[in-house]
């Protein structure tokens, strides 16, 4: 187990460093430099403003630079706001992003596990089919649709009740993340409604479940113990791929309902060649995901013994 | 066993005729192919799916040389437009100033207080209206100091309720105002009420009305709508059988050419990536051993690059020259970092595929790596492989989309979906058909994959057969 989790690690600061390296070279690649933005300046203030932020060196020169300075866990200083650390942005945008993203993860499970036992149950009766053409639904609609139409929804449940019930955009109370939270996690609760669906039928035909029926115990308890514990299993496998489609799709969300995430500064960034930010969101993002990779695996082992960590 | 009793009679106990073609196969032998396509017959929802598609092909290629129109060509007339039949619009002649009638023998500032003010009567317009201009006249209030005119869309209920404030008229005397400003061919409601110059009276009037849509002579001259059209003419303007967008462009034709570069991107992109995955997923596994260890290694670094962060990355970074669309960069960054899903897919396909007994017998015959892997492996993985391609498809539209979306994605002018899709949402209150039009063209294409995409997974799966 200690081995199994250690490997892991090991391989996701690879990994870390892989992201890092690829970021760094396709910002590079990019024409132009971030001082290009300016007006017109002469040479040697130019030549100064370069000398500040080391881009005279040679690029091997900043690579070697900015490894050192990550890994002493600092991204310097973001090119076109003036005088604020990396640090400070990711500081104070990540978590924005991040309670949207959990959020968003915590309604998906909760509802794809539930609409997917609800679709095993009723299998081919009508609230299956309902539940399943919703799904098809919810995995064919892009997101910024649905979260056009949930702002737009707001807007009119607001005037038909004549106050605000949910605020239609900003962040900052529970009420505000409530909406934007529902329709980020829309998609990956389709998703994960389809595959506990057909979890729940692949687990109906095990053998285990045929002894319990044998052995007389009631249909709630072979449901509860047997079935829908064992179901759940190949759920969580995707939940980590999945935390990481969500927070980077949070984009589109904070983008309609106006929230201050770190994805906005991401875009704004690259448009901008913000050297620094780019860099610094990209790699905290790229190890955020891979270590929620490696948590979901190594919780994977924990809730099915089956699963030999050590392989 | 059924249940009931089954009566046996003599001739369940008669031996059979021996025919001599009793082990004959009667129907005709199928392919591994011919199966799958008749399976996937079966499928309704697949098969609706694949007329969809179809349909959604002839719109994007045979559309265009149907429906000419540009789709740059800005209708400045009918910007906005709701989808709907032709319209009818007035010739007027070129604007001319109109001076508002002003009644000498009033005194031009009043002498009563607010409160005392009476409500203007005789509200009217002085001419038809139209969306060129609007004239109001209403008969001079008695001891007013001047009047306020507002402009509503739905009755106004309240002094609270009257709308846009258009103007203040300063002065007693002049009883009259013409508005110009963005006038729709819609029901407005215009409310005056007379002031003392600086405070409002509490009571107003108000007055219906709903301008005629109108086009100058110049215009309709040189939008060539009619030959010879003069003035109080009426004549049919351009039509827009689905509206218009925020610049009068007409929606069915960007909606024609939005399709072209969501499908350009949508099959071109996993086709390539699909391509390159088989052969690198293949190569790796065919080959093995350490070699194969380090070509997955290196996939799995990839998968590990957050993807939308390094999509805009790797976009920006190929660059757009002036007058591209940026098309291109985009496809090749899609396929950049969406290819070891396939690859690592391949990859297991083949290695199980290498230890099956067949492949072993072919090889004892004496057949070549070559001949093995055209003639046993690759066609074994296609059925894999097709399905990958047929979901990949929704990916890259919905990339291509979001990209659009959040204004990374295809430049202006040309439009993509995504990007109209973009353009919708800011007017989505006010003018919703501008974003439903491509939001729904998405959802559906999206969809029709996807379905197709189930109905040939089910199709090509052999363990499918006999489940749902």
């Amino acid at each position: 187990m200690i081995r199994y989790t250690a490997k892991r690690i090991l391989s996701g600061i690879v990994t870390i460093w892989f992201i890092t390296t690829a970021t760094f070279l396709a910002m590079h690649a990019v024409p132009g430099d971030p001082l290009m933005n300016d007006k017109a300046v002469s040479e040697e203030i130019r030549r100064n403003l370069e000398a500040r932020y080391g881009l005279d060196k040679p690029l091997s020169k900043q690579y070697v630079i900015f490894i050192s300075n990550m890994l002493k866990g600092d991204f310097g200083i973001s090119f076109t706001q003036q005088n604020r650390r990396v640090n400070d942005i990711i500081r104070e945008h990540f978590p924005v992003s991040a309670i949207l993203g959990i959020l968003a993860v915590v309604i998906a499970a909760l509802g794809g596990m539930l609409w997917g036992a609800l679709t095993a149950l009723y299998r081919n009766r009508l609230p299956d089919i309902t539940i399943m053409f919703l799904v098809i639904l919810g995995i064919s609609v892009p997101g910024f649709v649905f979260a056009a139409t949930g702002q737009l929804a707001l807007v009119h449940l607001n005037a038909m009740v004549g106050t605000t019930v949910l605020p239609v955009a900003g962040w900052g109370t529970f009420t505000h993340m409530l909406m934007p939270a529902l329709v980020l996690g829309l998609g990956t609760m389709a998703l994960l409604t389809r595959l506990m669906r057909t979890s729940m039928i692949d687990v109906m035909g095990e053998d285990y479940i045929r002894t319990a029926h044998a052995k007389g115990l009631s249909a709630q308890r072979i449901f509860l113990r047997h079935q829908l514990r064992n179901a759940i299993l190949p759920v969580v496998t995707v939940l980590g791929p999945q935390i990481a489609a969500i927070t980077t799709g949070g984009f589109v969300v904070e983008y309609v309902f106006a929230i201050p995430g770190l994805g906005r500064y991401f875009v704004q960034a690259v448009q901008q060649l913000d050297y620094t930010v780019i860099m610094g969101t990209t790699v905290f993002y790229g190890a955020f995901l891979v270590l929620m990779v490696i948590l979901v695996d190594i919780l994977y082992g924990l809730i099915d013994p089956r699963v030999r960590l050590s392989t | 066993m059924s249940e009931q009793s089954h009566k046996f009679t003599q001739l369940d106990f008669a031996p059979l005729d021996h025919r001599e073609d009793h082990e004959s196969i009667a129907r005709p032998s199928l392919s591994y192919w011919q199966d799958a396509w008749r399976r996937l017959k079966q499928n309704t929802r697949a098969i609706i799916s694949m007329y969809i598609l179809i349909a959604l092909a002839l719109f994007t290629m045979a559309g265009p040389l149907l429906w000419q129109v540009d789709a740059s060509r800005q209708d400045l007339n009918q910007t906005s437009q709701a989808p709907g039949f032709v319209r009818q619009a007035l010739i007027v002649p070129a604007y001319k100033r109109w001076a508002a009638p002003v009644d000498q023998a009033i005194p031009k500032y009043g002498d009563l207080l607010p409160e005392e003010l009476a409500s203007a009567q005789g509200l009217t317009a002085a001419e038809p209206p139209n969306t060129q201009t609007v004239r109001l006249i209403w008969e001079p209030v008695p001891g007013a100091g001047g009047y306020s005119i507002y402009r509503n869309t739905r009755p106004p209920t309240s002094m609270q309720d009257l709308g846009l404030p258009l103007s203040s008229v300063d002065t007693g005397n002049k009883h009259g105002y013409e508005d110009r400003l963005n006038l729709k061919a819609e029901e407005y409601f215009y409310s005056v009420v007379a002031t003392d110059g600086f405070d409002e009276a509490a009571v107003f009037s108000t007055l219906q009305l709903r301008p005629q849509l109108a086009i100058t002579h110049k215009d309709a001259l040189e939008r060539d709508l009619s030959n010879n059209p003069q003035p109080g003419d009426e004549v049919s303007l351009a039509f827009h059988p689905l509206g218009t967008d925020y610049l009068g462009r007409d929606m069915l034709a960007r909606l024609m050419e939005g399709a072209r570069v969501s499908l350009f991107i949508g099959v071109l992109a996993p086709l390539a990536f699909v391509i390159f995955g088989v052969a690198y997923g293949g190569f790796a596994g065919y080959v093995g051993g350490s070699i194969d260890n380090i070509l997955m290694r290196f996939a799995d670094f990839v998968v590990a690059l957050p993807f939308l962060l390094f999509m805009i990355l790797f976009k920006i970074a190929f660059g757009i020259g002036p007058g591209e669309s940026g098309i291109i960069p985009m496809l090749v960054a899609l396929v950049l970092l969406s290819w070891p899903a396939t690859a690592r897919l391949v990859r297991g396909q083949v290695l199980q595929i290498r230890e099956q007994g067949y492949i072993d017998a072919a090889r004892l015959m004496g057949a070549s790596n070559h001949y093995l892997i055209a003639r046993h492996i690759l066609p074994n993985t296609m059925g894999v492989v097709l399905v990958t391609l047929t979901f990949a498809v929704p990916m890259a539209i919905f990339t291509e989309a979001f990209l659009s979306f959040i204004g990374m994605g295809v430049a202006p002018p040309t439009p993509s979906w995504g990007s109209m899709c973009n353009a919708g949402v800011k007017t989505m209150l006010a003018h919703p058909h501008e974003l439903i039009l491509p939001a729904v063209l998405i959802s559906i294409t999206v969809l029709a994959f996807n379905l197709f995409g189930d109905g040939l997974t089910e199709a090509l799966d052999a363990r499918m057969r006999g489940r749902e």
